[in-house]
C-alpha cells in the first residue's frame, strides 16, 4: 500500500464511553510499529451505538467498518490485514461490518437532518461545505425574511423538542414583532432520559445546527443567538465552541453571514444541572443569569422572550433541520410523513434494547418495528414489558400498544406522547409501579417551585404511591392518585407537573398488578423501596 | 489558598459583571477554577453584578451543579435515570456504594472519592453509564467500574 489508508474512530461521547480515545492512540501505535501508513479522521458517530466503538476504512467502494472494537482487538486486526478492506483476512474477521452504507440499520432510514452524522469530522468546516453545507444559507440569503419562514412553514415543520408547534408560525410571530433587538435561542438542555439526539448532532455535525440558527436569525431578524447545552454534556459544549470559532473565521457568523448582508452571532452558554430548564421559559430564565423559574404565557418568547426581547427558541433537532429545508425546498422536506406529522422523527432507540441507536425515518413507523426489527429486542434477552415513549413525562406503552403508528395526533389518541422521539425498553423485571414513583420523585426534585399543582402535587405523589405500594386503604388512595394527577395536568404550568401523570397513570392504567391489586399488606419485594435521593 | 481563591473570584468577576446573563457563565467559571462557589464571596459577587445577596444564593442553591464545598479528588455519578434503570443501574450503584463504602452524595473513608447521582448523560443507548470527573463511561459492568476507578485514581496521584 503506497498512499495512507483513511481510519476513522468516533469522537462522539458515545464512543468516547467505550474507549475511543484509548482505540485511537492503540491504532496508531499499531500502524507505526507495523509501518503502515495511515490517517486517522475523528469522524462523529452514525448513532449505531451498540457497534462504538465504530472503525470505518476508507476503500475504493465506500466505508467498511469494524466494530465494537476494543483496544484488544487491534492487533489481531492489522494480522487480518487491517486497514485493507478488501484483505481476505479482514474482510472474514468477526467485527467486520461490510459496508457501512449497507448496513440495514442505516440504509433502512431516511437521514435528512443527521445526514452527515459519522460521515464529516465534526471539527472541520471544510468537510461540512464539502457535505452540503451552508447551502440552505446560500439560498437564504438570496431571500427576503418573509420568504424564508414562508418555505419554514410550508415544509410542515413542527418543533422536534415535544411540543410539535408548528415552527414557522413561532417565527413568523418574532419576525413581525418590532424591536431594536430580537434573539434565537437554542434549547439543548436535552435532559430526558433516553434522548441524546441533540448530543449527537452537536458533538457530530456542530456545523448544522449553526448554520440552522443563522438562518432563523436572517429570518426573523435576530442579531444573536444563545446556544444553552446542559451542563452534563461538556463534549457537546466543547464541540460547539469549536465550530463557532471556524465558523466566524470563516465569515458565516458576525458581520454579513455569509453575504447575506445582515449579521449574526452565537454564544454557547451552559446550563447547571436543573431538568426543567429545558422548558423554554424556564431556560430563558436561566440565560439571563436567574433561577430556572417557569415563566406564565402570554406573553409569547416570541413577542418577549430573553431579556424581554422577541426571540424565537427552538430545539437543537428543529434548527438543525433548517439547512435542508432551505437548501432542498420545501416539498422535499414535507414529501416524508405522514398526516400532519411531515418529514422525519428521530427516534432514539435506548434502555434494554440490544440494538440502540438513533434512528431518523419518516413519521408513521411503530414501536414494534423499532423495537422488534431494528432494536432485535431486549438486550436481556427477556420479554419486553414496557416502553417509555417521549422522555421522563412521557407514556408506558404496554405491547398491545406497540402498533400505533408514530405520529402526534395518532399518539395524544392514546393517551401518549412522542416528546423528544425518545423509547426506553424495559423487560418483564420492570416494576411499574416504583418507575410510576420514580416519575413523581423526578417531579418532586426537579419542580421549579412556582406552581402548587407541580410543588406540592409531586411530593404528595409520591406518598400516595407508597400507601398504594404498602397496601394501605387502597381503593381510596388508587382514587386519590387519579384525582392528584387529573389537577396536575390541568392546574399546573408548564409539563413538568402537568405531564408527569402520563407515565404515573399509564404505569398505573396498564400494569395495575404492579400497584399490589391484590391488596396484600407489606408483600415483601412491594414495599416502596427507598430510591437513591437526591439532594436539593 | 486563601490568594488563589481572591484572584479567581476577583478575575471572573471582573470577566463577566458586564455581560448579559452573566452570573452562571460567571459561577461556572469559579466553579472550574476552584472546585466550588466559595459561599463567603457571593455578597462581592452580589455587589458586581447588582444583584442582592439572596438573588445569587438563590441561584447558587436553584441548580444542582454548582457546589459550595470543596470536591473531592473524583467525582463518581452514577445515572439513576430510567433508561439506565432498565439496565441494571440499581445493581451497579449498590457496587459502587460498597466499593467506595459510602452511600449516595457520600465520601469513601479517606474523604478523596464521592459518590453522587446523575439524571441522564445522553448514553442511554448504551446504559448503564456513569462518569468520573465529568468523563462519561458507558456499558458499564462492575468489573468495568473498578478498572475505571483503578485508573482514575492512579491519574489523580493517589
Amino acid at each position: 500500500m503506497s498512499a495512507a489508508t483513511t481510519v476513522y474512530v468516533p469522537c462522539d461521547s458515545a464512543a468516547l464511553a467505550v474507549g475511543a480515545d484509548a482505540l485511537a492512540h492503540a491504532i496508531d501505535a499499531e500502524a507505526r510499529a507495523r509501518g503502515v501508513p495511515l490517517r486517522i479522521v475523528r469522524n462523529g458517530s452514525r448513532g449505531l451505538f451498540w457497534l462504538e466503538p465504530l472503525v470505518e476504512v476508507a476503500g475504493a467502494d465506500g466505508r467498511h467498518a469494524f466494530g465494537p472494537v476494543d483496544v484488544a482487538d487491534v492487533g489481531a486486526l492489522f494480522a487480518a490485514g487491517f486497514p485493507d478492506p478488501h484483505a481476505a483476512g479482514l474482510a472474514a474477521h468477526p467485527l467486520a461490518r461490510g459496508r457501512i452504507d449497507e448496513h440495514p440499520y442505516l440504509k433502512r432510514q431516511q437521514r435528512l437532518t443527521f445526514a452527515r452524522a459519522g460521515i464529516t469530522d465534526p471539527r472541520s468546516l471544510p468537510d461540512y461545505v464539502a457535505h452540503e453545507g451552508y447551502q440552505g444559507l446560500a439560498r437564504a440569503a438570496t431571500m427576503t425574511p418573509e420568504e424564508i419562514v414562508a418555505e419554514v412553514t410550508a415544509s410542515g415543520l413542527r418543533g422536534r423538542g415535544g411540543a410539535a408547534f408548528p415552527t414557522g408560525i413561532k417565527w413568523q410571530t418574532a419576525q413581525r414583532a418590532t424591536a431594536a433587538t430580537k434573539y434565537v435561542v437554542c434549547n439543548a438542555d436535552e435532559g430526558d432520559s433516553g434522548s441524546f439526539a441533540d448530543r449527537l448532532l452537536m458533538e457530530s455535525d456542530p456545523f448544522v445546527l449553526i448554520e440552522g440558527m443563522t438562518i432563523a436569525g436572517i429570518a426573523t431578524g435576530a442579531t444573536m443567538g444563545y446556544i444553552y447545552v446542559r451542563s452534563e454534556y461538556p463534549h457537546a459544549v466543547r464541540a460547539l465552541e469549536a465550530a463557532i470559532r471556524a465558523a466566524r473565521d470563516a465569515g458565516y457568523l458576525g458581520r454579513d453571514v455569509g453575504g447575506s448582508g445582515r449579521d449574526f452571532d452565537l454564544d454557547v452558554r451552559m446550563g447547571a444541572g436543573s431538568y426543567v430548564c429545558g422548558e423554554e421559559t424556564a431556560l430563558l430564565e436561566s440565560l439571563e443569569g436567574k433561577r430556572g423559574v417557569v415563566r406564565a404565557k402570554p406573553p409569547l418568547p416570541a413577542l418577549q422572550g430573553l431579556f424581554g426581547k422577541p426571540t424565537v427558541i427552538n430545539n437543537v433537532v428543529t434548527l438543525a433541520t433548517v439547512p435542508i429545508v432551505l437548501a432542498r425546498g420545501a416539498a422535499f422536506y414535507r414529501d416524508f410523513g405522514v398526516g400532519r406529522s411531515r418529514g422525519t422523527l428521530t427516534v432514539q432507540l435506548a434502555g434494554n434494547v440490544r440494538h440502540g441507536g438513533l434512528i431518523e425515518t419518516a413519521f408513521g413507523i411503530t414501536l414494534r418495528e423499532l423495537i422488534d426489527d431494528w432494536g432485535g429486542g431486549t438486550a436481556s434477552g427477556r420479554a419486553a414489558r414496557a416502553a417509555q415513549v417521549g422522555g421522563p413525562l412521557g407514556a408506558y406503552l404496554p405491547p398491545a400498544q406497540w402498533d400505533v403508528p408514530l405520529d402526534y395526533e395518532a399518539y395524544a389518541a392514546v393517551g401518549a406522547v412522542l416528546g423528544h422521539g425518545s423509547i426506553v425498553v424495559h423487560d418483564d423485571r420492570a416494576d411499574m409501579a416504583r418507575l410510576a414513583r420514580y416519575a413523581m420523585q423526578f417531579c418532586a426534585d426537579e419542580s421549579c417551585g412556582k406552581c402548587t399543582p407541580c410543588r406540592i402535587g409531586a411530593v404528595r405523589g409520591v406518598e400516595v404511591i407508597d400507601r398504594i405500594i404498602a397496601g394501605r386503604d387502597r381503593p381510596r388512595q388508587i382514587a386519590l392518585l387519579r384525582d392528584l394527577c387529573d389537577t396536575m395536568l390541568s392546574g399546573s404550568l408548564c409539563a413538568m407537573g402537568g405531564m408527569t401523570p402520563y407515565p404515573v397513570m399509564s404505569a398505573l392504567n396498564h400494569f395495575p398488578e404492579d400497584f399490589n391489586t391484590e391488596g396484600k399488606t407489606d408483600v415483601p419485594g412491594h414495599r416502596a423501596s427507598p430510591h437513591p435521593h437526591r439532594a436539593a | 489558598m486563601q490568594n488563589t481563591i481572591e484572584d479567581a473570584v476577583g478575575a471572573s468577576i471582573e470577566r463577566h459583571r458586564t455581560r448579559p446573563g452573566g452570573l452562571l457563565p460567571l459561577l461556572h467559571e469559579i466553579q472550574e477554577h476552584l472546585g466550588f462557589v466559595p459561599p463567603d464571596r457571593l455578597g462581592e459577587i452580589a455587589q458586581a453584578l447588582n444583584l442582592s445577596r439572596a438573588e445569587v444564593h438563590g441561584v447558587v442553591t436553584f441548580y444542582h451543579h454548582f457546589r459550595t464545598t470543596p470536591p473531592p479528588a473524583l467525582r463518581v455519578q452514577v445515572c439513576q435515570a430510567e433508561s439506565c434503570q432498565s439496565m441494571g443501574a440499581e445493581a451497579l450503584t449498590r457496587h459502587v456504594a460498597a466499593k467506595l463504602g459510602c452511600e449516595m452524595h457520600g465520601r469513601s473513608a479517606d474523604g478523596r472519592i464521592g459518590l453522587e447521582p446523575v439524571y441522564c448523560l445522553g448514553l442511554c443507548a448504551q446504559s448503564p453509564a456513569l462518569s468520573i470527573n465529568d468523563e462519561p463511561h458507558a456499558r458499564v459492568t462492575p468489573q468495568r467500574f473498578d478498572r475505571l476507578l483503578a485508573a482514575a485514581t492512579r491519574a489523580t496521584g493517589r
